[in-house]
This record gives structure tokens, sequence and C-alpha cells, in this order.
């Protein structure tokens, strides 16, 4: 199937979106923030991902359009109120199950590396 | 009883109930067709003992009279569900060895129904994607092909082992998860019945998180009727979900010969795009008239905002996939990668362990919330969400009962045909259904016909805020009338 009859709605929602910006993230910035979600990347993957965060950026960059002046913003389709339990204890005691999963443990306790000189 | 594996949920209960066939025997064709299927890569565990031990269990039971509602089914269950002493990945290597040692709140719901659990299926690497091609495990074939065609079909995803396994027989019913379609557009390209419920109605709890308010359960099956059977049983009001809403659970069975009569469609224009493909324009005239001709007013409304739901969608998901996925740091389960600092093990463990859409995912939803941006993306994003949601208010504040659309934009497309488009082309499949995920809306897409090229096409219901029972009448008027669709078996 060609792209064009693949992909019909992919014209106008592209173009409205990517007027907006121009590779603005670069190199450094894909690292910087790969450093802040702590996932190592080297030049080679950080170049292929500079790419992609610019066009999902060009993509969302058509919200720009929406007034959004006197909107509340939605942080959840649940409802406003989160529920409220008793104050009580109801679980626990379950170190084993907790630590059962653990790449490495000693001593009833999650092993990693020296984090203090 | 020649094939087992055909019948429906509706079927099996009869079938047990009359002594027609045992759940053992029912299981064990099950297993035989896992066994035989394979090549679809569908299931990523199969549990073969546990599914003899609680089809045995359903027989004794069956035999003392005390039968539960999903007794002897036999389930497949997306590997996005804890489930307890069974490996539990999401499809990512970060949780290579992971066994929860507890269950998740809609799976012990169908255990304690009587369901039989046959294993875990595919799907993409913490259900970010809409190909099941982003799996640890591979990627899922589709049991569909093109007329006259021997070319790999993709299944949708992300609950693509889901659709995948219910569409070729190899469950009798699945369960899976959708944050912006991944029920519904896998259901649309398999030919079988997938159902969003509104966000709060099925517990989140002991699901691995992507985007936690957008996540819902729900199930894939044959038939419309089996949809509503599974839905009553997945669920719950748990206090281990703050999310879970207070409503007792209706009857959806009782629902489903509500008919259409009186009710008002809404057909939203702004779902229809100049070159939209005839056979999508065609199914969606048809599915009106159907709607039409059992006695439903249909009518054209709006929602303005729906060309923001997709772009909103891509800062909202990722921002909370940023932050729920921070928990895999090799340290408390999963895969570790060894080094000196604990840092450089962080980096290293995260590196090795996600696939390169998760990264993707991960770095936008970290950078839109950074110092700087978080109000012009995540803030934004979410106003935006709130206009998407009164939108949807307005026409239901209005009188509209139900929202008819398409589910795809297209049918399922060639496996591997993606490889080299941009990430955000891929994103565009889930066009339609990403609006019922940002307002919490429950959304259930259902086989409408097949294309000129033999492949099945979905038309989507939407309905209000824990109106599933609204989606169900609606649904079923669509399949009487369209009929069902199952792949010639090649495998």
């Amino acid at each position: 199937m060609p792209p064009e009859k693949r992909l019909w709605y992919r014209a106008p929602i592209l173009e409205n979106g990517s007027g907006l910006r121009e590779m603005s993230v670069d190199r450094e910035t894909v690292k910087r923030v790969a450093h802040l979600a702590r996932i190592a990347v080297s030049d080679d993957e950080a170049e292929a991902l500079k790419a992609d965060l610019n066009k999902i950026l060009g993509f969302v960059d058509q919200l720009i359009e929406v007034d959004v002046s006197d909107v509340e913003p939605m942080a959840s389709a649940g409802a406003s109120q989160t529920k409220l339990r008793d104050d009580v204890v109801d679980d626990g005691d379950k170190a084993e199950a907790v630590l059962a999963n653990a790449p490495d443990r000693r001593d009833g306790f999650f092993a990693v590396p020296k984090v203090v000189e | 009883m020649s094939d087992l594996t055909a019948l429906t949920i509706a079927d099996i209960r009869s079938g047990l109930t009359a002594r027609d066939f045992s759940a053992r025997e029912l299981t064990e064709a099950y297993l035989e067709a896992m066994d035989g299927a394979r090549q679809l890569n569908a299931y990523v565990t199969e549990t073969p003992d546990r599914a003899r031990a609680m089809a045995d269990e359903s027989d004794r039971r069956i035999q003392r009279g005390v039968a539960r509602v999903l007794e002897g089914v036999p389930i497949g269950v997306k590997d996005l569900f804890c489930t307890e002493g069974v490996d539990t990945q999401a499809g990512s290597r970060v949780l290579a060895g992971f066994r929860p040692r507890y269950e998740s709140t809609v799976t012990a719901n169908l255990w304690a129904d009587g369901g039989v659990m046959l294993g875990k299926l595919n799907l993409d690497e913490f259900a970010m994607g809409s190909s099941n091609e982003n799996s640890c495990h591979g990627p899922v074939i589709s049991p569909w092909r093109s007329s006259g065609s021997n070319d790999q079909l993709v299944p949708g995803g992300s609950s693509g082992g889901s659709a995948a396994a219910v569409a070729a027989r190899l469950c009798a019913a699945a369960i899976g998860t959708d944050t912006g379609g991944s029920l519904r557009q896998p259901a649309a390209f398999t030919g079988t019945v997938g159902i969003k419920p509104t966000y709060g109605r099925c517990s989140r709890w002991g699901i691995v998180a992507y985007a936690s308010s957008l996540d819902q359960a729900g199930p894939i099956t044959a038939t419309v009727r089996d949809a509503a059977i599974m839905l009553k049983s997945m669920a719950s009001v748990d206090p281990r979900d703050s999310t879970s809403v207070d409503l007792p659970v209706p009857d959806y069975e009782a629902a489903l010969d509500g008919g259409v009569r009186g009710l008002r469609i809404g057909i939203p224009g702004q779902y229809r795009v100049d070159g939209m493909p005839a056979a999508i324009e065609d199914m969606w005239e048809q599915g009106k008239d159907w709607l039409r001709q059992a006695g439903a007013e249909i009518e054209d409304i709006s929602l303005p905002h729906t060309r923001y739901a997709l772009p909103a969608y891509y800062i909202v998901a990722p921002a909370e996939a940023s932050s729920n996925l921070a928990r895999y740091d090799g340290v408390r389960y999963g895969l570790r990668v060894a080094d000196d600092d604990i840092i450089s093990m962080y980096e290293a463990t995260r590196s090795a362990g996600f696939g390169a859409e998760v990264k993707r995912r991960v770095l936008i939803g970290t950078y839109v919330l950074s110092a700087g941006y978080y109000d012009a993306y995540y803030l934004r994003a979410q106003k935006v969400r709130a206009l998407i949601k009164r939108d949807f208010d307005t026409v239901f504040e209005a009188g509209i009962d139900a929202i008819l659309t398409p589910v795809t934009p297209t049918a399922a497309f060639a496996a591997g045909s993606m490889a080299t488009a941009s990430p955000v082309e891929m994103y565009l499949n889930d066009v339609f259904t990403i609006t019922a995920n940002m307002a919490g809306l429950p959304g259930i897409a259902v086989p409408a016909t097949l294309t000129e090229d033999g492949l099945p096409l979905g038309l989507q219901l939407l309905a209000r805020p824990f109106d599933e029972a609204m989606l169900f009448r609606t649904a079923r008027t669509i399949e009487d009338a369209a009929g069902h669709f199952s792949p010639g078996r090649w495998w």
C-alpha cells in the first residue's frame, strides 16, 4: 500500500505541527535528558534519538494553536477527590516477598554498589 | 464435539452445564491449539500444569453443582498483569526473571469466578506500541492474511498477543489493557471484540503501569456477549486502587438485548477527513444504516478538539511513563547490569533493559517535565485534555447516547512495514481511539466488515462514563447485522 493511502490523515496533522519547530533539541540536550532519566546513551544513539525526539516534539507543538486560557488542567480522568481509607495498618510483614526478586540481597536488605565514600 | 476451541464463552457455559464435554477436555483442546500455533508468537509463557489443575477444579465444582460464572473458561492474560509465581515481563528485558509474589486484582477476579489460566500473552514493551513489534520476545504474527498473499501482517498493539490468540482460537477470551487504543485497535485488526471500560471501572492494582491516568484493563473476545461476560468478572471496586470507583458492577449481559430503538447516535464530523479510504468510509456509512434500521436516530455532532488529542497524549502519556518506569533501577527486581557506582549501574541497567520505543517515550517524558518546559508542554497538554473531555460532556449533555466512529484509519499493515517510518507515523494508528482514554470514556471495537483484500475492519462506539451497558447493546446491534469474521487457518 502506498504511504499516502495508508496514512490519509498524515499530511494535515504533520504539516501543522512541523512548521513550528526546527530541530531545537540538540545532541547535548538529548544526553542531558538521558542522564536525568538514568539511561546511558552512546553518541550514535543520541544522534538517532535527537532526530526522533525532534519529530515527536514537532508533532506535539501544534498544541500551541489551542486557546487554553481560563482552562483548568485535567490531571486524571477519575474522580477529582482521592478516596481516603482508615488510618490503620492493614498490610506488611512481607520482607521475604519484597526481597524475593532482588538481583542482589544481603542480610534482609537490597544490596547496591557503594554510594558514599 | 469436533472443535471445542470454536465455542464462545456462552457456548462453553451451556456445554459444561449439559456435560457435553468436561472443563479438562476443553482445556486440553486449547493446550493442543497453542502447541500448534507457536509461530504466531502469541504466548510468551504457557502454564499448562496450572491450566489442568484449574480445569480439574472446575470439573469438581460442576459435579457438585456449584459452578461459578466463568467456570472452566480458558483465558489468556496479557503479560502486563502480575500473576503470582508466573513470569511477568511486560515484553521488556528489564523485567527478565521477574516472578511476582502477588496476583493482580483483575486476574484474581477471573480465577475466583472459575476462569482457567492458559498462559501469558505477548505485547508491546510496557504496552507502548500499535503493532506488537516492540517486544523483547519478538513480534506477534497476525492469524489474518490478505487474500492470495502469504505476507505476514501485524495484529495491532499493544495487546497484540491477546487479539491474535482470540482470533486464532488459542484461548476462549483474553484480557489486555488500553492506554491509547491498545485493546480496540488490535481487536479491529483481528476481527475480534475489544472494550476499554471507563477509567476506574477495573482495578489497576497489579498491572504494570504505563500511564496511570489513562491505563484501563479490558477483555478481547469473539463476541459482544462474551465481552459482557468477561467485563462483569474483571470489574470490581478495589480498595487497593484509589482510582477504582465505588459503583456496583451491573449485569452487562442483561443489557445485550436492549436494542437501539430511540437512541441518539452521534457522528463526529472531525473523524472524517478528505482522502479517507473508501473501505473505511463505506463501513462507517454501513454502520449508520444498521443502527438507523434498528430504530436509532443518527445525528451529526461536533467534537472540535479531536485533532489535538493525539499530540496531547504524546505529552501526557510519556510524562507519566517516565515517572512510572523510574522504578526499573536494577535494585528491586529484574535485570541488573553491574557497575562500580550506583548511578552508572542505573544507567547501564536501563540502557540494556529498555527497547528503542520505551527509551524514546521516557526521554520525551523527562524532557516535557524538566525545568523550564513543564508549563509549555505538560500543563498545556493537561488543559487541552480538559477541552477534549469538555467536547464529549457537551454532546452527552445534549442527549447523545453513543458516538459511532471507525476504530482505525486502515486495516492491518504488513509486518516490518513501519520499521523505517517516523515514530509519529506509528502513533497515528491510534488517532480515533485515543480520545476515549484522554476523556476517561468507555469505548468498544466491534468487527464490521472485511476489506477487498479480506482483512477485518471495526467500528467504534463511545458512551458516557460508566455506561458500558450502552456500548454492549449498540455493539450487539452492529454484530447482529455484520456477523462474525474468522481467519483461515494456515499455521
